[in-house]
């Protein structure tokens, strides 16, 4: 176990710095005294290099990551990270260039963005791409926006409702209420589709659209895909495709076909670029023709042998200064040219297969949410019938005694209990039949003695932090008299020799 | 099969039979058949070396700071980033890890983020800062839909022509939607005075750049004052580099505080990814959109950190929240907590006092020049516009050929100024650079 290491604001001592700085070498101009701040930079650290260098690297060592273990989050797509990437975004003709320099002297980073949106529009069908969006939540946001704008544009003002499904990740319906559209929600039907009757009641003449992720969240195809594109657009709607799970179906279907309209690619998840602790994330657009000319700016187009960055000529507008995340595009840029059309085929078809195996294994012991053939993730739920008592925090923190990064948890929200596993292509049969075995001790464990999983994790950096008390009193940056209170008015520990921890 | 693929056939074969399918293509039949398997064009795939060869050749493309001497801002900033930084990012437990949902296994990036929170409430005077945004646009505009929300019955935004000018596209993007009005900027010229006439009861909100997007620095304080008057809120977009040698905005009075963090080392990276710092004051707390780090207690007592005030976010709140944002800049977060703590308080004034020494050096050898005009006035920090005797356009090309990349041709944004271009100076243009520029520009007079 790591020990703990103190807030860095703990380690300063008067005078140290921690980087070596040129030395003015030009006349010092008069100063406006009157604008200068007077707090001598209070609250800023004053480290060696050293100090600093020490201190990311310790707690560096109290995460877990993907290149350290399993990391089976659904709907997050956590599938190893290329090292080769990592040299790619850094070479210094693409991280040392400015964003606005003449064109004509950043023709390789124009002709990387340009191949790019090529390739992304190839593997879904559609005619155009933006690589603009900072994330998928902004790519959403685009794609809403574009909706509003398309529909405006034909006078179609009343079309303000957009339908999503109850199952859908909650930026879909933040994303309508933040263009300012209606959220309406749509049921899911007994096998985990989009109920056709709460579609068909709720479609109107107000239907600007409807946000589907397909995959679904629940991990699977929606079997009526063409029909909802069919009443969606017959009610003159358009179908937002939450490219969220695009890792299940490359080369496999084309959004296109089915009768998608735009959708968003996180590149973070199904193009590998790392995700960073929680970001950096990309979120490109592809759209069919009719709404090209509204997509975010700005798009590379090729004039002969040059490539220009050039705004749609009804653009939205921008969402985001600049080109997009540029350095997540070259890692996309490099992951498909790695793999090629087949090699992108393969991914998809084996983080299906390793989705179905851990299905039929745990089935026997976790309730499957929807029993039929899965796409690369899987809802169980952690219900087990000899430990009702049983809840999935506690499956999933005592997931982390034996060495796994717990399955999402509680989403979607219309499953309880709901525990999300997607192992990824990059998973290996060995890894998953360890997990296997783990989830299955664990539901031995919970009907035994459920204080092994209550008082889990016990081999973590820290034990169950205290949620509730974080929220009631916010502590949001370091001050020495709270964290001394913090410490005092913390609760009674159980015995470490009480505690039960597991064997490997 | 791929190299990052790790299963054998065999184990496929064992996976299938457990299954029950006989084979992969099975557990596709649920996809229509029409549309099942369509054809890929992409290029073939290369090997390792072959990739390598062709990103160099795209990357070898680009002029760069280690082939130019660059003194283009304009939102994007040359600034020096210590080796450790990237030494740090790189670590694999930072970069390929998630988003902190499993707080005892993510403590790591939980205390970066507590730690980062606690230096941007420092750097900016004020009481609590979020876990970042895409970028300074984005969470300058989500300051803009934070301040609607915090006020009563107002519907419009007043911005002035000096902040950036694609963040005020930006900021027109997000609002688009909903029926609120967005004025101050319709003439590039107008004067800060001009905007604030036009501050009244229906203002949410006052946003002002500092230094601005012509480099001009501003004092806030009489502007919070204006806009407090009318019952609206002061969103100041700063330069945190300034802010090393400046009047914080918290000081000034300033309610929600944005900037863009690429200068707290993040290198160039053509645009992205970026960091949008986002900050304000302690009543708004529980309106702030984005992530927030708390520090808590564990069962045995020990100090630890969580995600908190999570209700806020679009997850819990689903079509109630007030900004749909989800990933965040997590790594960028780390590398400018990294990079502050670095250069600490010293460095970070020791930088600022740089980057303005060496400007104002600049300035007055450009404005010597017959020709050359300085626009911007004092007080200005590490950028200034010039008026120029030739298109910008025209002696850009001629500098290229020297090896440098020259500043920002402003007759779009602002064509009142004429022939004028935007130059930035930081600490990473020594005088021998500037000597060289100033020579350039003189034979280009």
């Amino acid at each position: 176990m790591n020990t703990y290491e103190p807030p860095i604001f703990e380690l300063s001592g008067t005078g140290k710095i921690g980087a070596n700085l040129p030395a003015l070498d030009v006349p010092e101009a008069a100063l406006p005294q009157e604008l200068l701040r007077d707090d001598d930079l209070q609250g800023m650290p004053e480290l060696s290099e050293t100090e600093v260098t020490r201190h990311f690297t310790r707690i560096s060592q109290r995460n877990f990551c993907i290149d350290t273990g399993m990391y089976p989050l659904g709907s997050c797509t956590m599938k190893y990270n290329p090292k080769v990437h990592e040299e790619a975004a850094r070479l210094p003709g693409f991280a040392q260039a400015h964003p606005l320099q003449d064109p004509e002297q950043a023709q390789g980073a124009l002709q990387l963005m340009y191949e790019l949106q090529s390739y992304l529009a190839e593997l879904s069908g559609f005619d155009q791409v933006s690589l603009q969006p900072a994330a998928g939540a902004q790519g959403e946001f685009s794609g809403i926006l574009v909706f509003r704008a398309y529909h405006r544009d034909r006078g179609d003002d009343q079309r303000t409702e957009i339908l999503v499904p109850d199952s859908a990740h909650g930026t879909n319906p933040a994303t309508a209420a933040m263009v300012g559209m209606r959220v309406v929600e749509v049921k899911s039907g007994p096998r985990g589709n989009c109920n056709l009757e709460d579609l068909k009641s709720k479609l109107s003449p107000r239907t600007a659209g409807l946000m589907l992720t397909n995959p679904n969240t629940l991990g699977l195809f929606e079997e009526n895909i063409q029909e909802i594109a069919r009443l969606v657009h017959e009610a003159g709607g358009l179908m937002y495709g939450d490219g969220a799970n695009f890792n299940a179906i490359l080369g496999i279907v084309k959004p296109r076909e089915v009768g998608f309209d735009f959708m968003h690619y996180n590149l973070h998840k199904t193009f590998t670029t790392p995700h960073g602790g929680g970001g950096p994330g990309s979120g490109a657009v592809g759209c069919t023709e009719a709404l090209a000319p509204y997509l975010p700016g700005s798009i590379v187009v090729k004039q002969g042998e040059r490539y220009e960055l050039r705004q749609p000529e009804r653009s939205i507008g921008r969402v985001k200064s600049f080109w997009g995340n540029f350095g997540m595009l070259v890692r996309a840029w490099t992951y498909i040219r790695t793999l090629g059309a087949a090699g992108l085929k393969e991914v998809s078809e084996n983080a299906v297969l390793n989705a179905n195996y851990l299905r039929v294994k745990l089935q026997p012991v976790y309730p499957v949410a929807y029993d039929r053939t899965c796409m690369h993730e899987v809802v169980l739920k952690g219900q087990l019938r000899q430990a009702p008592e049983a809840r999935t925090l506690d499956i999933a923190k005592r997931l982390i005694d034996y060495g796994f990064h717990p399955p999402t948890v509680y989403f979607p929200i219309s499953v309880p209990e709901a525990l999300m596993i997607e192992p990824t292509e990059t998973e290996t049969k060995r890894n998953m039949d360890a997990f296997v075995d783990a989830m299955i001790t664990i539901a031995q464990e919970a009907a035994e003695d459920m204080s092994i999983l209550r008082n889990a994790p016990t081999t973590a950096a820290v034990r169950r932090l205290d949620e509730v008390g974080a929220a009631r009193r916010p502590i949001l940056k370091y001050d020495r008299a709270k964290f001394r209170e913090l410490r005092r008015e913390a609760p009674e520990a159980t015995p470490d020799d009480q505690l039960e921890r597991p064997t490997y | 099969m791929s190299h990052y693929i790790s299963n054998t056939d065999q184990d496929r074969r064992a996976m299938l039979d457990a299954i029950g399918a006989s084979n992969i293509a099975e557990l596709f039949e649920v996809v229509p058949e029409e549309v099942r398997f369509p054809h890929v064009e992409l290029p073939p795939p290369l090997s390792e070396a072959e990739l390598l060869r062709e990103l160099n050749r795209l990357a070898g493309r680009n002029a760069n700071t280690q082939t130019h001497r660059v003194f283009l801002g304009a939102g994007a900033y040359n600034h020096f980033v210590p080796t450790a930084v990237d030494a740090l990012l790189r670590r694999a437990e930072f970069y390929t890890a998630y988003t902190p949902y499993q707080p005892e296994i993510s403590q790591g990036t939980l205390q970066a983020i507590f730690e980062y929170q606690t230096l941007i409430c420092a750097l900016t005077g004020m009481d609590a800062a979020n876990a970042s945004h895409y970028d300074g646009a984005t969470a300058m505009a989500e300051a803009a839909v934070m301040a609607l929300n915090s006020t009563r019955n107002k519907h419009s935004i007043v911005v002035a022509p000096t902040v950036h000018p694609q963040y005020r596209m930006v900021l027109r993007s997000y609002l688009q939607g909903l029926g609120i009005k967005i004025v101050g900027d319709e003439d590039p010229a107008a004067s800060l005075e001009d905007v604030l006439a036009q501050v009244d009861s229906s203002t949410a909100a006052l946003i002002v750049q500092t230094p601005d997007f012509l480099g001009q620095i501003h004092d806030l304080k009489p502007l919070a004052e204006r806009v407090h008057a009318a019952g609206g809120l002061l969103i100041a977009q700063v330069d945190p580099v300034a802010l090393g040698l400046f009047q914080t905005p918290g000081a000034a009075g300033a309610d929600i505080v944005t900037a863009e963090g690429q200068s707290l080392g993040i290198p160039l990276g053509f645009g992205g990814p970026y960091l949008g710092i986002f900050a304000c004051k302690e009543q708004y707390i529980r309106r702030m959109p984005g992530r927030l780090a708390g520090a808590t207690t564990d069962l045995d007592g020990q100090v630890g950190y969580v995600l908190t005030l999570q209700t806020r976010e679009q997850h819990i709140r689903r079509e109630k929240a007030t900004s749909n944002i989800c990933t965040n800049q997590g790594l960028m977060m780390l590398a400018s907590t990294i990079h502050m703590c670095l250069l600490g308080k010293h460095g970070l004034r020791h930088v600022a006092r740089l980057c303005y020494h060496r400007a104002h050096y600049a300035a007055a050898e450009i404005a010597r020049l017959p020709g050359y005009e300085l626009v911007t006035p004092e007080p200005f920090f590490k950028e200034f516009a010039v008026r120029a005797p030739r298109p910008v356009a025209e002696i850009n090309r001629a500098l290229a050929q020297r090896g440098i990349i020259g500043g920002y041709d402003l007759k779009a944004d602002y064509p009142q100024l004429g022939d004028a271009m935007l130059l930035c100076v930081t600490e990473m243009n020594t005088k021998a650079d500037i000597d060289a520029l100033v020579a350039a520009l003189k034979e280009l007079a």
